[in-house]
């Protein structure tokens, strides 16, 4: 084990975070937005918006990312041609675009799945005691439903953030080079895989730590209800009377 | 040249690609197959290290659970695709072979595949063990079974039967992750499908083919694991 070398591959990969997690932030958040969307959809009880949302969410989860990935990054040049003339060539072009799209369309469709669950486990007679007071619609929605919801999604969606940094390193195969790519760059140059695995690993590990620690700070933030209340200090002033 | 339509270019004629792209699809759920098996011995291993370990061994069985659960599927492929080659070279030095000794891509896929996959079914089997009643167990040691025989006769199939659901969810993962493997040069579906689009310039036309023949087999097998489900626990009452 040479660890002058590893500490020089730590350095090198730890260039890559950046771009990992912006990869996994943008997609995360974008697809958060596609994913209350199309949860909404299928709760409609509209069969021509459940549908094509069932389609959508069994034909992402059903298939591989980086299938996603190349039929999006290969794939789409077929219709060069014709994405120039939408103007639309400019961003099918660049790797980062269609890696931030493959990941947002995969992350959408476990996310969706996700707040569906969320949303079905708000209890009914809290709706029904929103509604008792007056509320009703957006109010509702935001008041009661969505912080309910928020709370009972969050483990689960914290997996899936943890899930999304590890996908970032399919990028990696589209020339993205963040931390695998690096990695794997490192590799073919010095032929220490195993250094530079470790290293590499180590690197996800930590930011999947820190992830880990975010969430379980907001949910802890989010569940005072589930807290032993504070112990009261005992009175001292009434014992001198 | 005329260009093909779709079904001459993915079908069985004499410019279409269908042979080889069935072959790939075989060669897949062949990786998929090897690697899960692989990851359910490994899995056993592990989640027996979990429940009757010592502190050591507990520690080091939680600890590959998370690491394995916490680094991208595609760093470990790395490691064994060219790890597995430098090893295998140092060996063969040893016994005097010189240069560089490629380990076949099948096997190097298959393995990344059951280390990765075994610490999801570790945590699967664990799980499933937990549900298994304890009186079960006490009444097979009070008739006097060894622990060999009990495992045999008594938690292996209770184990496995709470434990199909989420073998299942692993096996999903295994065959996306199949997909993987292609970066090592293993003609797998995807891999078949990349060497097609180069050669016909229709790229489009074969990933989409791809795609739809991952949800193909995503759908039977989960077709196959509710089958087996139902199947397993047709002896016991539901609560309703």
């Amino acid at each position: 084990m040479d660890f002058a070398f590893m500490r020089d591959a730590f350095v090198t990969l730890i260039g890559g975070v950046p771009l990992t997690l912006n990869l996994a932030f943008m997609a995360v958040g974008l697809g958060a937005v596609l994913a209350l969307l199309l949860a909404l959809m299928r709760m409609s009880g509209v069969k021509v918006l459940d549908w094509p949302a069932q389609a959508y969410v069994f034909v992402f989860r059903g298939t591989p990312l980086l299938v996603q990935i190349f039929l999006i990054y290969y794939g789409l040049g077929q219709f060069r041609p014709t994405l120039q003339e939408w103007g639309l060539w400019t961003f099918f072009r660049e790797p980062y675009w269609c890696a931030v799209l493959a990941l947002t369309l995969n992350t959408a469709a476990y996310a969706s799945e996700i707040f569906r669950g969320g949303l079905q486990s708000v209890p009914h007679n809290q709706v029904e005691a929103a509604r008792a007071c007056g509320m009703s619609g957006f109010l509702l929605f935001r008041r009661i439903v969505f912080p309910i919801a928020l709370r009972q999604a969050l483990p689960a969606y914290g997996s899936e953030l943890i899930l999304m940094v590890k996908a970032t390193s399919l990028a990696s195969i589209i020339t993205m080079m963040e931390v695998t790519g690096l990695a794997a760059k490192l590799i073919s140059q010095t032929f220490r895989a195993v250094e530079v695995f470790i290293v590499a690993g180590l690197i996800y590990l930590i930011l999947n730590f820190i992830i880990t620690r975010i969430i379980m700070a907001i949910e802890w933030w989010l569940s005072p209800h589930l807290r032993r209340p504070p112990a009261v200090e005992p009175r001292l002033e009434a014992a001198h009377v | 040249m005329q260009q093909l339509s779709y079904f001459e270019l993915v079908g069985f004629g004499p410019n279409g690609w269908g042979w080889a792209l069935l072959t790939a699809t075989g060669m897949t759920i062949a990786v998929a197959t090897c690697g899960f098996l692989a990851g359910s011995v490994v899995g056993t291993l592990v989640a027996w290290g979990k429940i009757g370990g010592n502190l050591v061994v507990r520690s080091l069985a939680d600890g590959y659970t998370t690491v394995l659960r916490g680094i991208p599927d595609l760093l470990v492929i790395y490691l064994f695709y060219f790890g597995g080659s430098a090893a295998l070279g140092a060996i063969g030095s040893l016994f005097g072979a010189e240069g560089f000794i490629g380990v076949p891509a099948f096997v190097t896929g298959a393995l990344a595949i059951g280390i990765v996959s075994g610490a999801y079914q570790a945590e699967v089997f664990r799980g499933a063990y937990q549900v298994v009643s304890r009186g079960e167990i006490e009444a097979a040691r009070s008739v006097g079974m060894h622990r060999w025989l009990m495992f045999r006769r008594i938690i292996a199939p209770q184990v496995l039967r709470y434990a199909i659901p989420g073998l299942g969810n692993t096996w999903q993962l295994v065959l996306k992750e199949s997909a993987l493997i292609s970066v090592t040069g293993l003609v797998e579906l995807l891999r078949q499908s990349h060497i097609a689009a180069g050669s016909t310039r229709r790229p489009f036309d074969f990933y989409l083919t791809a795609a739809v023949l991952y949800l193909l087999i995503t759908w039977i097998s989960t077709y196959l694991f509710q089958r087996a489900e139902a199947h397993s626990t047709r002896g016991m009452r539901r609560a309703s």
